[in-house]
Order: C-alpha cells, then structure tokens, then sequence
C-alpha cells in the first residue's frame, strides 16, 4: 500500500514578533507546547522552544524563497535515503518566482537526483500541497513511479500593516512516497471544488487580495473545510473521533476555532495550527501539520488533514509501526526550536525588498544563461569532481588536476549533503544586506576548499574548524530573477 | 635558466607621476599626458615623438586600451597594454624592460594609469560574471589570512593599526599623495569596519593616477642623465588561487613568496640588501605578511619589527615612503609605476623629507587577484 516514508521540513529560523510589526510592546507570555521524541534535539537554539514570549510568524529572509526552503525540506526528509532511487518530484507551490520554468526540475537539480526523474508543478490553489501528496500516492500506487518526493513550500506576502501578514508565514515541507516501509499510509481522501472571489494574487501581484473578512470565512473557508472534511467522514464511515488527530488548514486562528467547533473535535486531537509560532504557510501549512503531528505519532494512529481553497481536500492517514524505526527528523519541532528574532520592521521590509529604494532594481538580462547552464553542477548542486589519479575532490571542476596535474580524469561528487568545516573566515560589512556584516568563509568539504557565506550564525560565534552543513540559497538577482547558490550554516549541536 | 641575464642592462632615466586622488576634473588622457610630460622633462627629452621607441602601458580598467596612451601622447607607435590584477603596473615595466634588455627597442615609456573614480562608488565595484562571484569583494579576499595568522602568531588590530598610522603619517611627506592626515591610534579604532579584521584605516584609498618611466638601454643612459638607476630584477608571478588551494595555509601569500625567490636570484641580492622598499599595501595585513614573505623578517616576527619602528623613514628598512596604497592611493594599473618612481627618488636623493638613509637597493611589491599574482621590482644605484 502507497504511503509516506520520511518527510522533513523547513521552517526559517528568522521570526517576527507581531509587537515588531505593530511597533506596540508584546502582552503577556504565549503558551508553551511540550515536545516530545521522534524529533532531532533543538540544541543550538539561541532560545528554548518553550521560552518563547511573545506572538511571531517565521519569515523567509533575504536569500530565502519558496525554492531554496522547498530544497532544504527536501533535503530533510531524504536525509539517510538514497538519492538515486527517486523518480519523481511534484513541487507545489503558490509563490514560484517564475510563471514559465518548472520548480520541480530547480528542486531535483538542487538535489543532485537522477535526470531520469519525472517531475511536475502544482501551483495556483493553496490545496496544491495536498493534491501534490494524493496524485503521488495515486502515481506510485498505479506503477507509474515507485519513490516520489511531494514538496509544498510557499512564502506568500500581505501587504505591510495588513491582517494578512500578520497571519502569514513562511515553511516548507516534503515527503517520500512509496510502495513499501511506509510509516504512514494514505487510506482515502475527498475533494470538493468550488469557484468562489475570495483570497488571490492577480500574475505579478507581490501581495495576497482577500474580499470582505466575514464573506471570506461565512461563504468561503469556513463551510468549504466543513464540507470537505464531511465528505471523508462518509467516504470512509467514520466519526470525526476515530481520528487521533486532525490537522486543519485555517486563514487565521478564529476561522480555525470556528472549523473546530463546526466539526465537534475533541480539544486534545486538534493539531495545533502553530499560529503565533509560525503562521499560515499557504498551500504547505496542513502539510506541516500533518509532519508535525507524525513526529509525535505512535504506530497505528489515525489522522485526517485537510486543506482549503478553490474547495476542499480532506485526507484520512494512518500510521503503521516503521513510525517507531525511522530516524530522528528535522521536522517542525526540531524547526521551531531554532529561532532568531528579527531586529526590527524595517529590516524585514529590507530582507523582502519591500523598502523603497533611490534607482529601480535593474532590469537587466541578467548573467549569461550559457554560464548558468555551464556551472550548473557547481551553482545548483553543489558538485565538484574528484580526481581518478590523486583522489583530490576539487570545487568547481577543474580540466587539470590542481594536486596531480592530470587531465580530464574525474569523477562527479556531491559537497552539499556533507559536513565541513570553516578554515578562516571574516566579517563583510560592505556586502549588500539588511543586517550586516555578511559572515564569509573558506569551507573544507571533502578536501575540497570552498569560499561560501554562512548564514544563521551571529558573528561571535563563529570559530576556526567550526563544522558547517550546507543549504541552497537566493545568492542575487541579477537580471531580476533568483539566481541561486549554496551558503553554509553550523551543523545544530546535537 | 640564466636568471641574471637581465640584471643591469636597462635603466631608467626619468620618471614621473600626477597627483593621486579623486581627480574628478582630470580624463585618463590629462593624466597620462601629466605623467609622461613630467617623465620626459626629467629624462632631458624634448622630441618624445623622435626619442621613444615603443610604448608599454598598464590599466586595469581600461575603456580604450591601448589607444587611451598613444593617442593621449601622439605616440604612434608600438603600444602594448598589459593587464595582470594589482601587479599590472609592475608587469607593464617589465615588459618594457624586456623589450628593451633583448634589444628590440633602445628607449620605450612605461605608463600606468587608472580612472576608478569615475564609476560613481567608492571602493571597487563588485562586478558579477558567474553567480558564484559573490560574496567576493576585495577587502574579503584580503582578509582569509587573518583568523589563521592572528591566532597563530598572536597579532591583532593593534599590530595592524601601527602600519596604518605609519603610512598615514608617510603621506603626509609626498606631495602627490591623496590623502595627507596624521591619524591616532583612537582614530583607527573608532572607524567603521569594512570586512574584519579591516576598518576604514586598514583599507586602501582607491583614487584616480598615473604614473610612467622611461627606461633605455644601459649603455644610453647617461645620455639623458648623470645618475640613472639601474633595473637589478624584475619578475611576476601567478600563484594557485587562495580560496580553493588545497595546501593553503593561511599564514603567507604563496605568489610573494615565490615571485620573491625568482626576483632576488635576478638581481643578485637577498632580502638583507634591500634599503628601502615600496610593498602593496591594499590591506594593512597585506603590508604585514609581506615584510615576512619577502624575507625582511622570520614568519610569525612581523609585529616585534613593527613595533620596533623598523619600516619607519628612519628605520633600518623605511617601507612605503610615500605613505604607500594607503594614503598616496591607489589607481590599480598605475600603482607598480608610482613604486618605481619613488624608489627613483629614493635611489636619486630626491625623496625629501622622506628620504630613506643613503639607499643602494630599492625594491617594489605588489599583489593582486584573488590573491594570485604578484610583481615584483628590483632597483639600484649605478
């Protein structure tokens, strides 16, 4: 039977403090949630998950967008599977930086997989995510594929001072889909369609439309979600209480009370929504749930998820005993623990380059896209060579050896999944960014010596030899499009 | 290889260089004409267009090419332009000696010269070709050394802000240079830091220049004057670059070192010989490591010589007389010529009020590139 065999998340460690956005000091202390097992330990945190104080949202920073969170959830949930037996990604994203050029093949490039990889985008509806995990189980379940990773990552904006961007956050989640070993098998769903004017982004719209809050959530979401969820109940005879957990998607925590009530789900089976912690992630926010709610899950516990928009898709789980043999997951858990405040309003609006600026950004072509396609081993997957004669491992490709000297003798290998370490370092002030200095490094990865930045790490403690792992990030955007390259980050202290 | 073949057989008998600095009213051209005017004056030439050979320029950021020099000067001529990072004056004049030490040419004009200042940035600008070009910028690559060094050899910002309040105080003494202001050690310490260990005080004044040098054959030289200086050696070096070298170290600049190895064997000298030295100082560390890779002291020594006031005029070994890269500024492609012509002075008894004691060998220095390149000149009294 078709089902979920890893997953992982992402979740951007940077988070704004709803007092930060509206200016006024933070009321009172939220509520702690207990974590438990099944999640690698958030050590490293500059702040215990618990401790937190006040409402914030996690938000996708300067080199940060839908892909390079999509490529590190990814990343995540492949940790200790094989790359090589992937044959399919379904990338479903709302807020894809290009309307023509598939984000599927960016994530499978980022990841190094096999060119023989089916890979496909689903975008346009916040349900995209969950559609994305159906229609992989439906491919692997029909034969058509047998390991396809589903990504759902959105990094959607409102409006500065709006509701919408105090409700918004930014994440990413993925998971592995297969035939056997699966942790989490997908027993039914049901979808229901309907057109309806109430949340959306005209093309080249930066910020998210709603109409009227209360036609919104009366006419749209609120029996939208009920009639989903319904529709599985009867689909597959079942209470609303045979579910041990129920992950909802909601545009905001009263409409998610709301669907709560309507449905009648007990209060300790409802997955917290993480409002006020993360935020609404668009089309990978039921998904992040649904991580979230595995990470805790025992063998045999049932579990609906459901998301909303342009309808509704409702999908009924269970989790099977391979829950308790998989390896400790960086999910959501072990995301939330990881936390660094933004300094203030104005440098968000900096990192999402909402702030007004002297001269336009430049609408340039952009570098050469016969450079891009030449280094795209280097640029994309972090991939050097290594030497047939010497062993040397060499970033980027060289013709001659720069140990041996021999010529055009290499074998591919892959840096970015492995750890490095730091040689030497310093603190670039005079490199463009809203909070300065820019930590810039010589890693050691494999021998192989690599000039990156490293991110997510404040300068003091930065230290010679530190072990660093590696993620993609939006390096620029010349030519007004992402252009994207690898950055590293410490390894979490386990 | 006979690597003294070249020693002494090409002199230079007049040098020149305009004011450095933001020279917003000044083209390359106007400034080029300033250099080689001045350098033909103080080679007795009056008929440039007769007595030059050949033309040999250096410029990093060229717009023209070689036509910037020959038409600026009415040379129609050879004209050859040479571009080699921060080494590209040195390697301009090197070519130029070439030509002249295998008897090509008899007289030839060096000029190096570039017009930064007219880019609308101060500092250079971070130019992309590759989406891996950032996160470079100068001040970045310069300072992959200093976690290493510093931890290693126990030096700090506080070695680093000596050098910086030597040179500055060094240019104060040239009339060409750009900026002329003591500054204290408070004043290094309150700047702002462009890209630790390196503030506002460790960094170059990148400025507006040019500079240029006649050179001749040996045996023509006292035809244009009584005290010619003698070319001893002249090399330039392209290293591994520093960023993905597997056997860097971090602790000296591979491209001195051997660039050092080469120009000493040429000229017949070793470190211990060298009276006053001109070495490239984009970076206050950059002065530092380079005291000890071209040998003037041990590795890891560098801040005990510092703090001696050794490389003070006044010292046993005055470094960067003229305030160096730092204060004098620095027009990429001019800066290995305006080294040579100070070094000119120095070994003439022109330098003034920072006059090296009584100096028979001079050298100059400069690196460049990720680092990679080096240049490197060797001069003497005849």
């Amino acid at each position: 039977m078709a089902g979920i065999v890893s997953y992982g998340a992402y979740i951007p460690p940077t988070r704004l403090a709803f007092a930060t956005i509206t200016g006024r000091p933070a009321k009172g202390a939220q509520r702690a949630e207990g974590e438990r097992s099944r999640t690698a330990s958030p050590k490293g945190a500059q702040r215990a998950e618990g401790e937190r104080s006040q409402p914030e949202k996690s938000v996708a920073w300067n080199d940060e967008d839908a892909v390079t969170m999509a490529a590190t959830a990814a990343a995540n949930c492949l940790r200790g599977f094989d790359r090589a037996q992937v044959d399919g990604v379904i990338f479903a994203c709302t807020t894809y930086p290009f309307e023509e050029k598939q984000g599927a093949a960016l994530v499978a490039r980022a990841l190094d997989l096999p060119r023989a990889v089916r890979t496909a985008d689903l975008a346009g509806s916040l349900r995209a995510g969950t559609s994305a995990l159906v229609a992989a189980v439906d491919a692997v379940t029909a034969g058509s594929a047998r390991r396809v990773l589903v990504v759902a990552s959105d990094c959607r904006m409102g409006a500065p001072g709006s509701g919408l961007e105090m409700n918004f956050g930014d994440g990413a989640v993925a998971f592995l889909v297969a035939n056997d070993d699966a942790i989490a098998n997908l027993d039914s769903s049901f979808a229901v369609s309907n057109e309806i004017v109430d949340v959306w982004r005209r093309k080249g719209d930066t910020f998210t439309h709603t109409w009227e809050d209360r036609f919104v959530v009366q006419e749209g979401y609120a029996p939208g979600i009920v009639e989903g969820v319904r529709g599985l109940l009867e689909r597959t005879a079942s209470e609303i209480g045979a579910f041990d957990r129920v992950a909802l998607y909601a545009p905001e925590p009263r409409s998610h009370a709301g669907a709560v009530r309507a449905l009648r789900v007990e209060a300790d089976r409802v997955q917290d929504p993480l409002f006020g912690r993360m935020g609404n992630t668009g089309c990978s926010f039921a998904l992040l749930q649904l991580a979230h709610a595995l990470e805790t899950a025992k063998a045999g516990d049932r579990m609906l998820v459901a998301s909303y928009g342009d309808g509704a898709e409702a999908l009924a789980l269970s989790t099977t005993e391979r829950i308790d043999k998989l390896e400790a997951r960086r999910g959501v858990s072990w995301h939330l623990g990881r936390r660094r405040g933004v300094r203030s309003y104005d440098a968000y609006l900096n990192a999402r380059n909402l702030q007004t600026t002297e001269y336009a950004p430049p609408s340039d072509q952009g570098l050469s896209a016969t450079i891009h396609f030449r280094e795209r081993d280097e640029d994309l997957s972090l991939v050097g060579h290594k030497c047939n004669a010497c062993g040397a491992v060499q970033f980027p490709k060289q013709r001659v050896c720069e140990t041996c000297f021999s010529k055009d003798d290499f074998t591919r290998h892959r840096l970015s999944d492995k750890v490095g370490r730091v040689l030497t370092y310093t603190f670039d002030y005079f490199f463009p960014t809203p909070d300065p200095p820019v930590v810039v490094t010589i890693c050691e990865i494999d021998g192989a010596r690599v000039h990156l930045q490293c991110v997510d790490v404040v300068p003091e403690d930065v230290k010679l030899d530190m072990p660093v792992e590696f993620q993609l990030r939006r390096i620029h955007l010349s030519g007004g499009r992402p252009n994207y390259y690898w950055k590293a980050t410490p390894v979490p202290e386990a | 290889m006979a690597r003294d073949s070249l020693r002494d057989k090409v002199s230079i008998v007049g040098v020149g260089c305009c004011k450095f600095g933001e020279n917003w009213d000044q083209s390359p051209s106007d400034m080029i004409v300033d250099a080689a005017y001045e350098a033909y004056a103080d080679a007795g030439i009056e008929k440039p267009q007769e007595q030059i050979d050949a033309v040999f320029c250096g410029s990093l950021y060229s717009q023209k090419g070689p036509h910037e020099t020959s038409d600026a000067l009415k040379l129609w001529k050879p004209v050859t332009e040479v571009s080699n990072y921060c080494a590209t004056g040195t390697d301009a004049f090197r070519c130029g000696v070439m030509s002249v030490a295998c008897g090509l040419y008899d007289t030839v004009l060096v000029v190096g010269y570039d017009k930064p200042k007219d880019r609308g940035v101060s500092g250079p600008s971070v130019m992309l070709t590759q989406v891996r070009d950032l996160p470079q910028t100068p001040a970045g690559w310069f300072s992959i050394c200093a976690a290493r060094y510093f931890e290693k050899f126990g030096a700090s910002r506080d070695d680093l802000a000596k050098i910086a309040i030597k040179n500055h105080h060094n240019g104060t003494l040239a009339p060409n240079s750009f900026l002329k202001r003591e500054i204290t050690l408070e004043d290094y310490k309150k700047a702002r830091i462009i890209s630790w260990p390196f503030g506002l005080y460790d960094s170059a004044a990148q400025t507006d220049g040019a500079a240029a040098a006649i050179i001749t054959r040996t045996d023509l030289a006292k035809s244009f004057r009584d005290d010619p200086v003698l070319v001893k050696g002249v090399t330039v070096f392209a290293g591994p670059n520093p960023q993905k070298d597997p056997d860097f170290d971090f602790l000296a600049w591979k491209p001195t070192i051997e660039a050092a190895k080469v120009v000493y064997e040429m000229a017949g000298v070793g470190p211990g010989d060298v009276d006053v030295a001109q070495v490239h100082d984009c970076f206050s560390l950059t002065e530092l490591l380079t005291y000890e890779d071209l040998g003037f002291c041990e590795k890891g020594s560098a801040k005990d010589h510092i703090a001696s006031g050794r490389f003070e005029v006044g010292g046993e070994l005055p470094v960067n007389t003229d305030g160096g890269l730092k204060t004098f500024g620095h027009p990429t492609g001019a800066t290995g010529v305006r080294m040579i012509y100070e070094n000119t002075l120095q070994l003439q008894g022109r330098a003034d009020k920072r006059q090296a004691k009584d100096p028979e060998i001079a050298l100059s220095h400069n690196i460049g590139g990720h680092p990679t390149a080096c240049g490197i000149a060797i001069l003497g009294r005849s």
